[in-house]
């Protein structure tokens, strides 16, 4: 009896001692709410918690993260930021010039991730040198999504230039086809004419005029040309795209309404999730083009006080990276991990072809990121840039009045 | 005792919300003008750097976009719901059987919030499902109403769905207003034999400036919040073209990390309403003093 009672108290005072110095904390901001995406998050939070981890869920759903933004704004003031924020491209600098961001160099030395990650999204999560951020994902966004059934009733090959696609899209018009399904929203424009940008500016030129903003390419003639394709495709869009969500885009190619579709591999989801094969009832190819326009979604780790958190925030990234998470998140959510090392043997044809034009066009230099999702510049920047494009789709502006106004905006915008 | 408490409890029992407002809406004025004077992009900073703010606004094609659909949805909204309103009110003031059910009917829209409207009208104008389908689909195939998805037209479908949310209300205004003319002089005007049109024009509309004025300023300012509804009818779009100032300044402080160019354009925003309000508590202060 004494012996029981001496060892529920000996019990008591172990899980008193592990209350007192709790393990590895973590308050995580993100706006993965719905459906597929929380349930991408929860795999972290399960693999945080297995690892004996307190995670403290924080999202905040609503504008694209625009919400969440604002949260971590207030949060920020008042100096009580959460450990990690779902943050991504520029973004991250930005809040590191604040100097709000943490050092996480000797986890990603001590894992390797310089080894394992493309150099030019592992730049990304670097501030100054050092790191400050993990990465989660890779979203591809120059795709070219087809109906096949459409495609080979047309005696059509998917396109691999411009010239060729505005070929068939003339064919499918005559035919009685919606070539191309769009939703007119800014940022549904801005994604086409990034994906256009890249086919006909080329690597480079994409890089001077979206990373660097340099004037001369964005006034340049072959940008005028961009413009003249943009204008193209307006006419390969239905009437009715105004304000249509991009999900109802991809349904439309789904039921045989469009042929077409330019969208990130998030598209690919709902082809998915209808139940559809890729290869047999949709295909996916690298939209005309050489280069690879990524849009990587990461957690930024902010500056926390105390070991507790500390630890949690040395853990989670640590688990970010990690093979695992790495592998069963971006099965959930689409896209493909943002370290090169994973098994890709459960992953559809479409992710194979994903990852490997990853690493070839990291070699070649044209992996580049997408501007049309916050990965090139800053929100004031692209979105001056958004503006133009949008303004130039929505009504009958002159190419080359376009790419004036291009120039002013980012001007002004800086 | 008791004297100086009932001297001083009514300041007492006003300072509270004195000082909150104080704080909340003069004190958060001046932090948005100072911030407007500012280089701030993501969070706010406070070192002043002049004007530099207000010249990027004037130079963004999208903010005069926004500042000409204010303008025209301003103009058309107060003036189409107020013309529609006072039509209605005159209507419902001819005595005739089921009124208070035909009120009701009107003012229903304005228990809606922005956001439903918006999305309803949304539906009813979209040429794929919504009125020129239902047209079409009875065989009358040159049908068009696409107002909603052609950029030249789209702010005047925010203006049809704002007037009809908006109208039931300003009737309900000018209905009161109505009633409360001295019925003695309509009957003594009906005796002389004068047209109950020139009544109405020389008589009673004469007499009900105080409610057209109310129903200008609230009309108004409406008009200059407006926010939700272009959000929910067309979300600025197609492309910017239904921007107003409200949304304009939201995507630039919440979307685009640009405080500074969202705080002048708030504080151009709060110019406008003031060129609107000041000249009406100047003549309402007059009155009260002659």
């Amino acid at each position: 009896m004494k012996k029981y009672v001496f060892a529920a108290a000996s019990t008591l005072a172990l899980a008193a001692s592990s209350i007192a110095q709790a393990g590895p904390e973590a308050e995580v901001l993100h706006w993965w709410t719905s459906g597929g995406e929380a349930k991408s998050v929860a795999v972290l939070q399960q693999e945080f918690s297995a690892n004996g981890g307190t995670w403290t869920d924080m999202p905040v759903a609503g504008g694209g993260g625009d919400a969440a933004m604002t949260a971590l704004r207030a949060r920020v003031l008042s100096g009580n930021a959460p450990t990690a924020v779902q943050l991504k491209g520029p973004a991250i600098q930005e809040w590191y010039e604040e100097g709000v961001l943490a050092d996480i160099s000797n986890v990603a030395e001590a894992e390797g991730w310089d080894k394992v990650l493309p150099a030019s999204i592992a730049a990304h999560m670097k501030c100054e040198g050092q790191w400050c951020a993990a990465p989660v994902n890779v979203h591809r966004v120059d795709w070219l999504w087809a109906n096949a059934e459409i495609l080979s009733a047309n005696g059509i090959e998917m396109p691999t230039s411009w010239d060729e696609f505005n070929a068939a899209a003339e064919k499918l018009q005559a035919a009685g086809v919606i070539p191309l399904a769009h939703g007119g929203q800014a940022w549904q424009d801005a994604t086409v004419f990034e994906v256009v940008a890249l086919g006909l500016l080329g690597a480079e030129d994409f890089h001077k005029a979206f990373v660097e903003l340099d004037p001369t390419t964005l006034g340049s003639d072959k940008m005028v040309a961009v413009f003249d394709q943009m204008r193209r495709m307006r006419g390969y869009v239905d009437s009715n795209f105004p304000g249509r969500d991009w999900n109802l885009a991809t349904s439309m190619v789904m039921n045989g309404e469009a042929a077409f579709q330019i969208m990130g591999d998030w598209a690919k989801g709902e082809f998915m999730a209808a139940g559809k094969v890729p290869g047999e009832d949709f295909l996916c190819a690298s939209a005309p083009g050489a280069g690879f326009l990524y849009n990587v979604d990461s957690f930024a780790m902010f500056d926390v006080d105390g070991a507790d958190k500390q630890d949690g925030q040395a853990l989670l990234a640590k688990l970010i990276v990690g093979q695992n998470f790495q592998k069963v998140f971006n099965l959930n959510k689409g896209s493909i991990p943002a370290r090169v090392d994973v098994a890709m043997d459960e992953f559809d044809s479409c992710a194979h072809l994903s990852a490997s034009e990853m690493t070839a066009s990291s070699e070649e230099g044209s992996l580049l990121p997408s501007y049309a999702h916050g990965m090139a510049m800053r929100g004031a920047q692209s979105g001056a840039i958004t503006d133009v494009v949008t303004a130039h789709f929505n009504s009958d502006m002159s190419s080359a009045e376009a790419v004036k106004m291009l120039t002013q905006a980012v001007a002004n915008s800086l | 005792m008791t004297a100086w408490l009932e001297r001083h409890i009514p300041k007492m029992v006003l300072a509270p919300s004195f000082v909150a407002i104080l704080i909340f809406v003069y004190g958060f004025i001046a932090w948005t003008a100072w911030i407007s004077l500012t280089r701030s992009r993501l969070l706010p900073k406070y070192e002043l750097k002049g004007l530099v703010q207000y010249e990027r606004l004037m130079a963004a094609p999208r903010w005069d976009t926004a500042m000409d659909n204010l303008l025209v949805f301003g103009a058309l909204f107060i003036g189409i719901s107020m013309l529609l309103g006072l039509m209605l009110a005159i209507l419902l003031d001819q005595r005739i059987r089921v009124e208070g059910m035909l009120r009701t009917i009107y003012l229903y829209p304005m228990a809606l919030s922005m956001i439903v409207t918006g999305t309803a009208w949304k539906w009813i104008m979209n040429p794929g499902l919504g009125l020129e389908a239902l047209v079409r689909g009875w065989g009358f195939e040159s049908f068009s109403f696409d107002w909603v998805i052609n950029p030249d037209k789209a702010i005047y479908a925010v203006v049809i769905a704002g007037v009809w949310q908006a109208s039931g209300f300003v009737m309900a205004l000018f209905l009161a207003g109505l009633r409360s003319v001295d019925g003695e002089i309509i009957k003594a005007a009906q005796v002389d034999g004068i047209p109950s049109w020139r009544i109405y024009t020389a008589i009673i509309l004469p007499s009900m400036a105080p409610i057209f004025l109310s129903a200008f300023i609230v009309l108004a300012h409406l008009a200059i919040k407006s926010f939700d509804l272009v959000i929910a009818l067309t979300g600025g779009g197609p492309g910017y073209a239904t921007d107003l100032p409200a949304t304009y300044m939201y995507a630039m402080a919440f979307s685009r990390g640009d405080i500074g160019q969202a705080a002048s354009s708030a504080m151009v925003m709060m110019g406008v309403v003031f060129a609107i309000v000041v000249p009406y508590l100047y003549s309402e202060l007059r009155a009260k003093n002659d």
